[in-house]
């Protein structure tokens, strides 16, 4: 049974000057525990389905259900909490609070979700261990590299206990080696805990792992392919 | 809590030098108007203790030279108060005075000997009834009594100073003095409360004016009125001046003939002074904080905008606005609080050592200026301005990183 239900999605960037159609009439479905790839070249609207499905943007037309919540509908401040308890985002260029440890990166969205200091110091360790620098908790992101940022900012979106993990061009900073790593990490955790992952992508290694490829071209869905 | 404080620690420390002037800028407003408020009660004190020798209400009359011919005398005669006067003046005006006393001043200053010191010293005739007058601090012995007077004993009390000067660390109780080779007995010692080191000795009045050749002259006439208001109080100095000047043959218009000094009228006229200085020590040091404020208002501002991103990302990932805002407030609050705090030490430190200074230097500076402290109550007061200070500066950038749009500043590259 689909747990996400998008229909007709449509957005157009600055509508009333020089109108941009990024989405063009989407329709598509997602089951619980997918681990799919969207795949498109630049500026085919990987990036701005994704801020939709995240509530992280507000389409033009359309809707979008998650878990039978309509979330197009909802305020500023209701979209805030159900990406709090839903959604876990990995972003291309990382976004991690520069002021923090790779731990309280971590720990910061357990913070805002109200879990006490001593759990939250236990499943940030779980997670760093999880995604293999343990070492690093300590180490702020500027002495991280690309590869070991890339690893908190998955640790970061898991720490929620998110339903879905939305990421965007996770490996387009990686070397083959932290790829491989990082994909067998989500992969593992798709498979134990059933998160379902939506990636963003035009790496060939991650769509090679993906067991769903969805085909963008010009805000259109133009292939759904299913490797299951 | 601790968290926080590394959190916001860790945000300055990325702009030290900023962080730095920015906390400069609100440690000097405060530490100014620590030190303005002090040094404004160290003038209120030192003023203070200009009227602490004397009772608040007491009127000081002396004579000088007339100024105006009248009734067939010349102008420039010499007035010469007597005890006469003061016998009439009592008897006149009884329900208006609660004490009065002659005094007479032995010209010049006197020789005084015991053992082989020496020094020279003021000396007063007085009677009992003015150390009422005359607010002094016993520190041994008694002042003149009613005995002294009606025996013209040869007794005196000397100021700690004169004691130091001629019994050094002994004590002078007992000991005779020569004063102008005539030999006192020492009853007593006192304080002076308005200059602790005033060199000084009080001898009966009945006793000066027949051993130093005063007859029945007084060099001044102190009065303890029970007036409760400055308007009373003038009016008693009125009728005081025309009996005066009556009995002295003076032309009433004649304002210079006698001497006045009429403490409550001067000491009210100095209490408006310093609230108005008081008040215009607030505004300046109030200014100087807001300054302040603008200053760390304008850094957090930038801070805001230079942080849009990682506050978008916060957002992205499921911050609150008010946590945002919460976080943003706690920044300027801590840089306002931990700043302010160390411009409150500094002033208040400053203004110890000052006061310190002061109490070393002694008399003379003392006068004019004392005990230039804030208090507690000020303190207080200064930390919650600082915290609301905090609040202020950081209220508008903490709405605006409370409206950024998540989507926005991810875009912001």
């Amino acid at each position: 049974m689909a747990i996400i239900k998008i229909k007709k999605l449509e957005k157009i960037y600055n509508p009333k000057r020089i109108p941009v159609k990024a989405l063009n009439g989407i329709d598509l479905s997602f089951e619980e525990g997918e681990f799919t790839a969207l795949v498109a070249p630049s500026g085919a609207g990987k990036t701005t389905f994704l801020n939709m499905l995240g509530g992280l943007d507000e389409p033009t037309n359309g809707t979008i259900e998650i878990n039978g919540v309509r979330i197009d509908n909802l305020s500023a401040s209701e979209k805030t909490k159900f990406r709090l308890r839903n959604i876990g985002f990995v972003f291309q260029a990382y976004n991690l609070i520069p002021v923090l440890t790779a731990a309280e990166n971590i720990e910061f969205i357990m913070e805002l979700q109200g879990v006490s200091k001593k759990e939250r110091a236990k499943r940030s360790m779980e997670l760093l261990e999880a995604v293999g620098i343990p070492d690093k908790a300590n180490i702020r992101p500027m002495q991280l590299s690309g590869g070991q940022q890339q690893r908190v900012a998955v640790a970061r979106a898991l720490a929620s206990k998110p339903k879905f993990v939305l990421a965007d061009e996770p490996t387009a900073n990686l070397d083959s080696k932290s790829t491989e790593n990082l994909l067998d990490i989500m992969l593992q955790l798709n498979k134990k805990e059933n998160i379902t992952f939506i990636f963003a992508t035009h790496d060939a290694r991650v769509v090679k792992k993906a067991r769903r490829v969805i085909t963008f071209e010009d805000g259109k869905v133009i292939k759904d392919e299913n490797f299951e | 809590m601790f968290d926080n404080i590394q959190e916001i620690f860790s945000t300055l420390k990325q702009n030290k030098l900023r962080a730095i002037m920015t906390g400069f800028s609100v440690a000097w407003g405060i530490f100014m108007l620590i030190l303005l408020l002090g040094s404004g009660n160290g003038l209120q004190n030192g003023m203070e203790n200009n009227f602490k020798g004397s009772s608040k209400n007491a009127l000081w009359i002396w004579s000088r030279r007339t100024q105006v011919a009248y009734d067939g005398l010349k102008a420039g005669r010499r007035i010469q108060f007597n005890n006469q006067d003061v016998t009439a003046l009592d008897r006149k005006f009884s329900d208006d005075f609660d004490d009065i006393t002659g005094r007479y001043s032995i010209g010049g200053e006197a020789s005084f000997t015991y053992d082989n010191e020496y020094g020279t010293f003021r000396v007063e005739g007085v009677n009992p009834t003015f150390k009422k007058i005359s607010i002094m601090n016993h520190t041994d012995g008694r002042f003149i009594n009613d005995l002294d007077i009606q025996e013209y004993r040869k007794v005196v009390v000397i100021s700690d100073p004169v004691e130091k000067a001629l019994f050094k660390d002994s004590t002078s109780i007992g000991h005779y003095v020569k004063i102008n080779k005539v030999p006192f007995l020492v009853v007593g010692t006192y304080e002076d409360l308005e200059n602790k080191e005033r060199k000084k000795a009080y001898i009966p009045l009945s006793t000066s004016q027949r051993v130093f050749n005063g007859n029945n002259k007084l060099s001044e006439i102190a009065i303890a009125t029970n007036a409760l208001t400055v308007e009373e109080n003038k009016k008693i100095e009125e009728n005081v001046r025309l009996l005066l000047a009556e009995r002295h043959k003076v032309s009433p218009d004649d304002k210079q003939a006698l001497g006045v000094w009429n403490t409550l009228e001067h000491f009210k006229q100095s209490q408006g002074i310093f609230a108005g200085i008081r008040i215009f020590i607030w505004v300046i040091g109030v200014m100087t904080i807001i300054a302040g404020i603008v200053g760390v208002s304008n850094i957090m501002i930038i801070l805001v905008k230079e942080r849009t991103k990682e506050i978008g990302v916060r957002k992205a990932i499921g911050a609150t606005p008010l946590s945002v805002i919460r976080l943003v407030l706690s920044e300027s609050i801590f840089i306002t609080a931990f700043s302010g705090f160390f411009g409150l030490v500094a002033g208040m430190g400053l203004l110890s050592i000052v006061s310190m200074a002061l109490e070393q230097a002694g008399s003379q500076v003392e006068r004019a200026f004392w005990n230039p402290s804030a208090d507690l109550g000020v303190a207080l007061w200064a930390l919650a301005i600082l915290i609301i200070a905090g609040l202020i500066a950081g209220y508008v950038p903490a709405r605006k990183a409370s409206a950024i749009r998540p989507i926005e500043a991810l875009h912001d590259d």
